[in-house]
């Protein structure tokens, strides 16, 4: 089945602005997506509605809310096909969720001198929360010059004190669809635990993480639809058992004494203060949505506007794409000779048409390549090849704008 | 030309030029006429890091007067530069520090001095009235 884009454009109605007078070519959907009507009319709803706190009250509202979040806390079980729904930890976003696993297995697991492998494309937001451990190295496994990740060089990376292994699913860069579930049966032959830095692999593909056998999965609502402010942590119950709380709070305890407090099962013990029961259920409508449309069509329809994109673009002279896995997801990063990508990026905007320019937050890619930064078109289900003929031709017009000499 | 004259004269040259991609072509010009700065200073202790782009300043204090010298390694603000080492280059520090600098906001380019732009160019304009405020200080 085929989606049907004009209808799916009907939805999200941002995508009818103008911006300088032109139509708006919205590229940009790896940064953040847009919302179609139903996620922003579920947002209002809830507060017209539902909106009081949840998990204390004894009063109505208070109950009508608890059952939307917990609902919601089940819609993402599904989407995910997680054991359990406690094993679903509503946080703000993908970075939130892996500081909390960096922060509480860190505390459980990590001594000084110990390891943590990630990879050399990763986003930011999966170093830096290993390096802020104390003594903890965090070693990254290579990418080919293809941007695909070197996994066999991963076996030679661990020893004795890797503790974890945290990748992520698809490179934000470089659009590398990572083997995960081949890293995570490696680092398991070695009883080492794997963080899977989902928020580029979600939209864009099947995630069943009891098949991928991830112990930690992390993604954010914004990117797959749904509102900013929430995303999700999977965690395998047995990990999310063991590991001690990330914040303490409301809502996270058991009983609290000045001697001694004991904490709330899963998975609350990780929900401290009030929950965004708001942004939950709104992220349940998005992924509703999602499944509406089907997510092996959206797959499908922005694979044919990747290939397309590459196709276009490889034929500007001067032109070159960064990153071209045999198996890549939805992003195109380039760089055409001689023109930095503020420069491309400013004319572009001009041009109606919003793309992603500078590091990325991924400088080691950065380093590899050897460039300071890079332009990134981004695909969602709403974009159409008509819009990668825009930014053809935007890319085009700036060629000649800039090499006039 | 006063300060502000020469901030006029700039003025009317973008003014008939409606299409943004003419305003950037004029932009670019301006950028490829910048002499630029001299290798000896095209250095780290004269770099203005924005998370975008980079930006090295210079200026000399010669007979009463500053003397700026400005590059970039993007040619949109390399283009800006260029325009306000003209604005304000040959210019005495007190001229330069009662200096609006509105132009860059009445050509449309107001965007690049934005904070959340990471460019430079907002620390960049700070470093020139920097250069006029320690020569002052310095001669006074």
């Amino acid at each position: 089945m085929t989606i049907d884009v004009n209808a799916i454009r009907q939805d999200f109605p941002i995508l009818q602005t103008q911006v300088y007078e032109r139509p708006l070519v919205y590229l940009d959907n790896a940064a953040t997506t847009q919302k179609p009507k139903c996620v922003v009319e579920k947002i209002a709803a809830n507060y017209y509605k539902e909106n009081a706190n949840v998990h204390r009250g004894v009063h109505f509202l208070s109950q009508v809310a608890t059952e939307a979040h917990e609902a919601a806390r089940e819609e993402v079980r599904k989407f995910i096909n997680a054991r359990h729904s406690h094993e679903v930890i509503f946080t703000r976003g993908t970075t939130e969720s892996i500081n909390l696993v960096a922060s509480s297995f860190g505390r459980l697991k990590l001594q000084p001198g110990d390891e943590v492998i990630v990879s050399q494309m990763e986003h930011h937001s999966n170093i830096v929360p290993w390096q802020l451990l104390p003594g903890v190295e965090v070693r990254p496994i290579p990418f080919a010059e293809d941007g695909t990740l070197l996994v066999d060089q991963l076996e030679g990376l661990i020893n004795e004190r890797t503790k974890m292994v945290s990748v992520a699913h698809v490179s934000n860069t470089l659009g590398s669809v990572n083997p995960v579930k081949q890293i995570i049966a490696i680092a398991h032959a070695h009883n080492i635990p794997v963080l899977v830095d989902g928020a580029q692999g979600v939209p864009h593909t099947k995630v069943d993480v009891q098949d991928l056998d991830a112990d930690f999965y992390a993604f954010s609502g914004h990117k797959i639809y749904g509102p900013t402010g929430i995303g999700v942590l999977y965690g395998k119950e047995e990990w999310l058992n063991q590991l001690p709380p990330y914040q303490g709070g409301g809502d996270m305890i058991d009983r609290v004494t000045f001697a001694k407090t004991t904490y709330a099962d899963l998975p609350f013990k990780f929900e401290a203060g009030t929950p965004d029961f708001i942004g939950s259920t709104a992220l349940a409508e998005a992924l509703r949505y999602v499944q509406k449309v089907g997510i092996e069509n959206i797959a499908a329809h922005e694979a044919d506007l990747l290939q397309y994109a590459t196709s276009q673009l490889k034929e500007i002279p001067g032109v070159r794409i960064y990153g071209e896995s045999a198996h890549k997801s939805s992003v195109v990063s380039f760089l055409v000779d001689g023109i930095h990508p503020y420069d491309m990026g400013t004319i572009l905007d001009k041009l109606g048409i919003a793309v992603r320019t500078g590091h990325h937050c991924a400088q080691p890619v950065m380093d590899a390549f050897g460039v300071e930064g890079m332009v990134r078109a981004s695909f969602a289900m709403y974009n159409t090849r008509e819009e990668v003929d825009q930014l053809v031709a935007g890319v085009k017009r700036i060629v000649k704008l800039f090499h006039r000499q | 030309m006063t300060i502000q004259e020469k901030e006029d004269e700039i003025i009317a040259e973008f003014e008939f030029l409606t299409d943004w991609l003419d305003k950037y072509e004029l932009i670019i010009d301006k950028g490829n006429a910048n002499k630029g700065i001299d290798a000896q200073y095209k250095t780290d202790q004269y770099l203005i890091e924005g998370c975008q782009s980079k930006v090295w300043v210079h200026a000399e204090y010669r007979d009463g007067k500053v003397y700026y010298e400005g590059e970039s390694n993007t040619e949109i603000v390399g283009g800006i530069i260029s325009m306000l080492v003209d604005v304000l280059s040959g210019e005495t520090p007190d001229a330069i520090l009662e200096a609006k600098l509105d132009f860059i906001e009445k050509i449309g380019l107001k965007e690049h001095l934005s904070p959340t732009r990471s460019n430079g160019m907002l620390a960049m304009i700070k470093q020139m009235r920097m250069y006029a405020l320690v020569f002052k200080e310095k001669n006074s």
